[in-house]
């Protein structure tokens, strides 16, 4: 039953008042396979210990068999929950080598498909949260609904609903069709007006507070020393959005507020998120009203492209966090060797120390707040 | 199913015009008139079925008696009719019920649920997954307590057939037993459920299922605490624990219009219903308190590693309590087969008696979908912290003013 290292000793010794349980792969709150080994005295988890790599399908060492192009649709695959954001850092690489110019026109169809991108992995966070707290009629309201629109919206665009591969080396892929815009705007209003059903159905609600106001809190310190980023990092008081702090793409020209929350309990991870829905709908505004005419491509060779040796790192702000990519370029038709730094895997590892102390049902409200993607975190 | 402020073009997009959603709603409500309105007025016509009861039993009487046959005959039939009524009752209604809260549970969720089999809004669905339910194979885990597996399901539902037993389903004369210690019978024996629950949780060799049997034991001792003495002031004012009397001293009404039902009575009425609603739904394991089952954490709970019809005996024995804790709900409270007015007499007692339950089965499983799931403490400390000490003042003051009346 148990492959690998024993958890047994990776977990001291289980005591004759403690049992075992195994959280995963197959359970329904792990978002995926991933595996939680908890040392459990009644109900409260006095260890943990996390096993990976169900997932693992070596994505970065595919990237070196393949020209920079063919690599994009791998990105998809990575965190299927927000693609358009991970084509859009690996391009942002790729770009960096390359140093092409970007036509206006194809940055603000990034900001726009990046955003509303953002909502719909947000609004899976908040459905699915609601699932793991016992709730499930948001996540119909939340899934069912309003992410049904987004990725109708994708699917007129570019064809795909999950794996958009829209994103592209120097623009993107498609220009939007008649009316689209118009549709967006809707959806934009459509989103603000379902944020006040959210709130009453969920956010406020007594149980949904108690269960998880207080519980899960990460520090401040804990959160920077772990090198937590995105949303988990914001709902700890760390006013750190790379949108903000490190402008990528048209970001500048936009006006919003990054989302922060002081307590960093699994409440206000949960509002961050929900706050960041209403900064993405204000985001979207303005990008669809500046939305200019022109090229959506740009000087890119579509064969044979050969970025010069040399290396580059670009990161943007994923809907997890820190969605970073780093290629080392030796001049060939694929890149020599890349590295993804995937937000999920990074904030998954604190859980560990988190679940210390916590109850059954905490575990999943914390597992839940985190808001973690298996298949970037195994990659 | 509304998708939006626009309509969604593609293959597989549905049609969804105005016209068609509108001719839609038409049609299904013309099939629904014409089901149920000629089973209303044939209701109506046939009445109170106790009566046609007694008759044929007179008459087989004296028809055995005619032919000299031995006359235990008679009251065996009166033995064994209500039984057969009761066992049918408790095989079809879980059946309707589930069907009842999965539309239920469909539109809350804006969508719409089984539409295919039985043509008409999916009515024979859950026929469909009983038939599945029967097919499937039955699995007992390695090192499962073969016995303990076994026989859980069987203690958890056999209590749930015996309560039914004093319920009066429709005016004092449809009880099937005339129980002088109905509600403490239906009480006691309710209460047994929880050892199937602890065995299952016992036998399955699964810790998910062993933390589901002991979270389930837990929440329903405690829990049939509030909800007891809940139900005492109820007994005090109607001075009787048989079901059926303390249904007939609800009949009538205030100032001509009110009706004399216990939940309107003033402030003691109100208190014992909202606690009584609480801690039933904390008997039957729903959300906001379906800690025993907790998807999210346990998987399922005590079930599971139960399959096939063992399963489905658990699931029956959920719905059967579920549907009790309504009958309960309306005898004790809502004045079971007792007409909202007098001039709505015409009315079988059993349709008032259904319709109430099932209006609180609604209530039940409108609580389900909309509230998140309490944590295990914090469960108990909402039973033993607020609803306890709710419930004994509310006895106090219960008799408090039951003195004063009789002054």
């Amino acid at each position: 039953m148990l492959s690998g290292p024993s958890f047994e000793t990776k977990m001291e010794r289980v005591s004759e008042t403690e049992m075992l349980l195994n959280m995963g792969p197959q359970h329904p709150s792990t978002h995926g396979v991933l595996r939680v080994v908890l040392k459990l005295d009644g109900e409260v988890v006095t260890g943990a210990a996390m096993d990976l790599g169900y997932l693992h399908r070596g994505v970065e060492k595919l990237a070196e068999n393949r020209t920079y192009g063919q690599f994009t649709i791998l990105t998809d695959r990575d965190d299927y929950l927000c693609a358009m954001l991970n084509n859009w850092s690996y391009a942002l690489a790729v770009e960096k080598l390359l140093k092409v110019e970007i036509p206006q026109r194809a940055e603000y169809l990034r900001v726009i498909v990046g955003e509303l991108n953002r909502i719909a992995s947000h609004l899976l966070f908040i459905g699915t949260f609601g699932i793991d707290i016992g709730a499930f009629t948001p996540f119909l309201y939340a899934f069912g609904r309003e992410r049904e629109m987004i990725l109708d919206l994708f699917e007129q665009l570019c064809g795909a609903r999950i794996t958009y591969n829209y994103v592209r080396i120097g623009g993107v892929s498609n220009d939007v069709p008649d009316g689209w815009v118009e549709k967006a705007r809707k959806f934009v209003a459509h989103m603000r007006n379902c944020l006040k059903e959210y709130d009453d159905l969920l956010s406020y609600n007594p149980i949904f507070m108690d269960r998880t106001k207080g519980i899960g809190v990460l520090k401040k310190e804990m959160a920077i020393s772990y090198g937590v980023t995105g949303p988990n990092l914001r709902a700890s008081g760390v006013p750190m959005d790379l949108r903000k702090d490190a402008p990528y793409g048209i970001y500048s020209k936009f006006q919003f507020t990054a989302a922060v929350r002081q307590n960093g309990d699994c409440w206000d991870r949960y509002m961050v998120r929900r706050d960041e829905i209403a900064e993405s709908c204000s985001i979207l505004d303005q990008a669809l009203e500046g939305l200019v005419a022109g090229e959506i491509m740009g000087k890119v060779p579509k064969a044979n492209l050969r970025p010069p040796a040399g290396e580059s790192y670009a990161q943007l702000e994923g809907a997890r966090g820190v969605l970073g990519v780093y290629i080392v370029s030796d001049g060939g038709l694929s890149p020599y060797r890349l590295h993804l730094r995937a937000p999920s895997f990074i904030n998954l590892a604190m859980l560990q120390d988190m679940l210390k102390g916590w109850k059954v049902a905490d575990v999943v409200a914390i597992l839940g707040s985190i808001d973690i993607v298996l298949g970037e975190v195994d990659r | 199913m509304a998708r939006g402020p626009w309509t969604v073009t593609g293959p597989w997009a549905p049609s969804q015009s105005a016209e068609s959603i509108r001719r839609r709603y038409i049609s299904s409500a013309l099939v629904l008139a014409a089901f149920l309105l000629p089973l209303f007025v044939l209701t109506i016509l046939v009445g109170e079925p106790d009566k046609y009861f007694h008759q044929a039993h007179g008459f087989v009487t004296q028809w055995v008696a005619n032919k000299g046959g031995p006359d235990w005959i008679g009251s065996a039939i009166l033995i064994a009719v209500p039984c057969m009524v009761v066992l049918t009752l408790i095989q079809v209604l879980p059946i309707f019920l589930v069907w009842w809260e999965m539309k239920i549970a469909a539109h809350i969720q804006v969508r719409l649920g089984p539409m295919r089999v039985g043509r008409f809004h999916g009515v024979l669905q859950t026929i469909a997954d009983g038939i599945k339910l029967l097919l499937k194979e039955d699995l007992v885990p390695a090192g499962a307590d073969r016995w303990v597996h076994f026989v859980a399901p069987i203690v958890a539902v056999a209590p749930a057939l015996v309560c039914f037993a004093p319920i009066p389903l429709g005016h004092a004369g449809l009880a099937p037993v005339g129980l002088d210690v109905g509600l403490l019978f239906v009480l006691g024996v309710s209460g047994l459920s929880v050892i199937g629950l602890l065995m299952a949780g016992w036998g399955s060799n699964n810790k998910y299922s062993m933390l589901g049997g002991l979270r389930a034991a837990a929440q329903v001792v405690s829990y049939e605490i509030p909800r007891v003495i809940s139900l005492l002031p109820v007994v005090m004012w109607a001075g009787s624990l048989q079901l059926g009397e303390i249904m007939m001293k609800q009949s009538g009404a205030w100032a001509g219009f009110l009706p004399k039902w216990f939940i309107f009575y003033p402030i003691v009425g109100q208190i014992s219903f909202i606690i009584y609603l609480i801690s039933s739904i904390a008997e039957t394991n729903r959300t906001p308190f379906d800690i025993a089952e907790a998807e999210s954490e346990l998987t399922s709970g005590f079930h599971t590693e139960y399959s096939g019809m063992k399963w489905a005996m658990f699931f029956m024995a959920e719905y059967a309590y579920m549907f009790l804790a309504c009958a309960l709900g309306a005898v004790l409270f809502l004045g079971g087969g007792n007409p909202l007015h007098s001039s709505l007499g015409f009315i079988p007692s059993y349709v008032w008696f259904f319709g109430k339950t099932f209006f609180l089965a609604f209530l039940f499983i409108w609580i389900r979908w909309t509230y998140p799931r309490l944590r295990v403490d914090r469960l108990m400390e909402f039973c033993w912290k607020f609803l306890l000490p709710w419930s004994l003042a509310n006895v106090a003051v219960a008799g408090f003013l039951f003195l004063l009346r009789m002054r």
